[in-house]
């Protein structure tokens, strides 16, 4: 267990590493020159210069990159070109609204998922399972941009039950959670469906309907809880497809997030924010698949670490 | 020699306003007289505020905001682009234009509390040209002399500006500038207590300390700030608002939906493109819009050192191959057609002049008469975000009707400028979300960067590469106008350098945009405060509601 521990965290520092380079790279190659950005329209040649001078971006590539990797493992992500302050401190700031939305994603995906697939799985082939499904797979596939501003405009301006877009009270958090939490949930829906379908197709179920346990007692107590579990590991992954899905859905619902600073920072080519949110993400993504894999064999003892 | 002074003081404002051919009304005589104290907005943007610091700030969002906040030396009459003694009582020109002394006002106070004098000045200019401020508005101060010095780093202090009691502060140039009073009416030169700006160091854009009729009460990243009147505002009577939330992070569209429900007062991102029609087809929606012009010119540059834009008359064909009319239809006649780089409503705009015809058969014999007959093919750059393409695509069949097949590349708008300001980079640029908004309201401001040999650099603004000798001295000789009296006589060489400029035609101008900016039925205020040219998007000191007692 240690050793595989020690082994995945040596992994996933090795892709953080890698993912620096990357973004990094990929920033250095832009053509876009953020020291002109900064100068602004009207700066002299020499102006230009002096800037260039002090942020270190005269340097070569690599000895650029070894700068930001020696400030990287102080927790030094560097200052914003355009806003001037820490790149840290703005990253800090706004996690809190970031992981808010995620928890509200993740039980909205949960009980919409879980709740569809189950039913899916036990009405099968009926009518209501199909219709579940073909839910499930707009859920999948309508775009969070299109679902966000659809659900804005039905249950915020048009019944008013929820506020239009901002943050604060649990009342905010309703809409963006639903958002996100839509596109898990047809996930959950159907492997939930498929999950219990098999579990429910197990000689153990089939002797407790032998011994004329009731429907309710079979399918909560012996099914669910079986079938559940491969599917709540899944979450671990998740954090991946929310990280991609929060600079959407907190910039339809103004919620003040690093999805809607890392949206910001790319249209201004803040390279030090793009930069700080890229390798937060990573690490989130890489935090939760580590995760993931720790928490599966306490669900399933099948499943062992080597 | 007989040391004749020009003396603008509020005390002789009148008298002098005839004299000096320029209007000094005190602003408290122009304020309004139904005006109401008190009562709190929200107003909304889509972006998070990036800086506070008047050296730093320098985009249309935080532009009136710092406004709200700092004071300069100089600002305008709210609404309007005739220049104001603000924190300056009064201020003297030299004859020769070189020297500007200014008096200020007695009892101005930080929001700190502390009174601001010539020292502040002083120190704020010598802070916003030292490189290591890292200030996008340097450049502006560039004729004060000893400016080279302390951008070289060579000297921590500008050699030019003394401090000559707590009261009077004396600028000289290396050259006379007419545009000089309006740089001291620029944000960048706006004055900033030295104490606060040490305490926060490069964080005093967040912990803004100025002496503006707003102090700033909260900032909560990604969420809101709040502005709260500032009490002791030596403006008496200034600002009528005692609280305006900023909500940031808010969608135009989401923005939109909330005024329709009265949640809000001004969302700031304006009307989105596609509910525009929908707003201005309801004449309750509309009654509540306010248009007005900007300074602003959307153009097409032609890059005059590539084959085949070297040759004049290819430029002046593609000048007249451009729909001008068609192109506003898509972005729903929210413009007017450009006939030359300045906007209407800058000095200096022509009103006479008639531009370049849209003359497809004409633009063909140019074309033809340049040896190119069959047309050829370029490139036309223009920035990716709506509605952008769009227009680049009209601007494609225009110049596909006379032959020119131009293939479109469509970047992000870092990497249009790049290729901008690389001389073998863009043959043909579209302005659109990055032309040019001028920083104050004089013709000047529409030259040297943009069409003047300094900005055809690599890595400038000039994207025409554009350099005219003659034009360049010309405009010199212009800016030396520094008598106010002359104001006229320095208007008109400027829109006769522009009128030579069409005549070469590196760009082709194509429309000027207009604003409408969209509030609630409580707001009040002139309409001019909401598309105010300078304070943009909007005057919020001046602006006031109208259901408080």
């Amino acid at each position: 267990m240690i050793a595989y521990l020690g082994r995945r965290l040596i992994q996933s520092l090795l892709i953080l590493l890698g993912v620096s380079l990357i973004t990094f790279a990929l920033l250095y190659l832009l053509p876009a020159d953020p020291v002109r950005q900064i100068a602004g329209r009207s700066a002299t040649p020499q102006t230009v210069e002096n800037i260039r001078q002090q942020l270190g971006l005269d340097q070569p590539f690599i000895v650029q990159y070894w700068h930001y990797l020696v400030k990287l493992v102080s927790g030094d992500l560097g200052r914003s070109y355009i806003q001037r302050s820490e790149v840290t401190e703005l990253i800090v700031s706004r996690l809190p609204a970031s992981l808010l939305l995620m928890v509200g994603a993740i039980l909205c995906e949960l009980l919409i998922g879980l709740s569809m697939g189950l039913i899916a799985a036990i009405k099968r082939g009926t009518a209501t399972d199909q219709t579940l499904m073909v839910a499930s797979f707009v859920g999948v596939s309508a775009p969070q941009f299109v679902v966000g501003l659809l659900l804005l405009y039905v249950f915020a301006v048009r019944l008013s039950w929820f506020p239009i877009g901002g943050y604060g009270t649990w009342r905010h958090l309703v809409l963006p959670s639903l958002t996100m939490g839509i596109l898990g949930a047809g996930w959950y829906a159907r492997m939930m469906r498929s999950s219990m379908i098999d579990v429910l197709r197990q000689d153990y179920v089939r002797t407790a309907r032998a011994k004329g346990l009731a429907r309710g007692a079979i399918i909560f107590r012996h099914a669910l809880p079986n079938a559940i579990l491969p599917v709540i590991a899944m979450i671990g992954i998740d954090i991946g497809i929310f990280m991609g899905g929060i600079v959407v859905v907190e910039s339809v619902f103004g919620w003040p997030g690093i999805g809607q600073l890392a949206w910001q920072a790319i249209q201004r080519v803040d390279i030090p924010i793009i930069m700080g949110v890229t390798l937060v993400s990573a690490f989130a993504i890489v935090l939760g698949n580590l995760l993931a894999d720790i928490i599966a064999p306490f669900i399933d003892p099948r499943i062992k670490l080597r | 020699m007989t040391m004749k002074k020009f003396l603008a003081s509020t005390v002789a404002a009148s008298a002098l306003a005839l004299m000096l051919g320029m209007t000094s009304a005190r602003a408290e005589d122009a304020m309004d007289p139904n005006a109401k104290q008190g009562g709190e907005i929200i107003a909304t943007y889509k972006d998070d505020v990036t800086t506070l610091d008047p050296a730093i700030g320098y985009d249309w969002q935080n532009w009136s905001m710092i406004k709200s906040l700092f004071d300069g030396l100089m600002d305008y009459e709210p609404g309007t682009t005739n220049l104001k003694p603000d924190l300056a009582e009064s201020y003297e020109i030299s004859p020769d234009g070189k020297t500007f002394t200014f008096k200020l006002r007695h009892g101005v106070k930080f929001h700190n509390g502390r009174e601001m004098t010539a020292d502040d000045v002083k120190y704020s200019l010598d802070r916003v040209t030292n490189p290591k401020t890292q200030s996008p508005g340097a450049g502006f101060f560039g004729s004060i002399k000893g400016y080279d010095d302390v951008a070289a780093g060579k000297a921590e202090t500008l050699s030019g500006v003394t401090v000559v009691d707590p009261y009077t502060v004396k600028f000289e140039l290396t050259r006379p500038d007419a545009t000089f009073l309006h740089v001291m009416a620029i944000n960048f030169s706006h004055v900033v207590p030295k104490e606060e700006v040490e305490k926060y160091g490069a964080d005093f854009g967040k912990h803004p300390v100025g002496t503006g009729a707003f102090k700033l009460a909260e900032w909560t990243l990604g969420q809101r700030i709040v502005f709260e009147r500032n009490p002791d505002y030596w403006h008496k009577g200034l600002p009528h608002l005692d609280k305006i939330t900023f909500e940031v992070g808010q969608e135009p569209i989401v923005a939109l939906l909330r005024l329709q429900k009265g949640e809000i007062d001004l969302p700031l991102d304006g009307i989105p493109p596609a509910k525009f029609q929908e707003v201005m087809a309801d004449p309750e929606q509309k009654a509540r819009v306010v248009e007005g012009g900007q300074l602003h010119t959307g153009y097409v540059t032609m890059n005059t050192t590539m084959a085949p834009f070297d040759n004049v008359k290819v430029r002046q064909a593609v000048n007249m191959a451009l729909n001008k009319a068609r192109i506003i239809q898509i972005i729903n006649g929210r413009a007017v057609p450009a006939n030359q780089p300045l906007p209407p409503s800058m000095p200096g705009y022509d009103k006479e002049y008639k531009g370049y015809p849209y003359d497809v058969a004409k633009a063909k014999a140019l074309l033809a008469e340049a040896g190119h007959p069959d047309g050829f093919e370029t490139q036309l750059f223009a920035m990716n975000t709506d509605p952008n393409p769009r227009i680049a695509q009209a601007i494609q069949q225009d110049l596909a009707a006379i032959g020119i097949k131009a293939s479109i590349q469509s970047l992000a708008q870092a990497n249009v400028i790049a290729a901008g300001g690389d001389k073998a980079g863009a043959p043909m640029i579209w302005s659109g979300g990055m032309g040019w908004i001028a920083d104050f309201p004089d013709p000047s401001n529409f030259y040297g960067p943009i069409l003047g040999c300094a900005g055809a650099v690599p890595g400038g603004w000039n994207w025409s590469w554009y350099c005219n000798k003659d034009l360049d001295a010309k405009a010199a000789e212009a800016d030396s106008i520094v008598d106010p009296a002359k104001s006229g006589e320095r208007s008109k060489m400027w829109s006769d350098i522009y009128a030579k400029i069409m005549a070469d035609a590196p760009w082709a101008p194509v429309f000027n945009e207009q604003r409408f900016t969209m509030k609630s039925a409580r707001m009040g205020g002139a309409d001019n405060l909401y598309v105010d040219p300078v304070h943009v998007p909007i005057n919020y000191d001046n602006v006031y509601v109208k259901d408080v007692q």
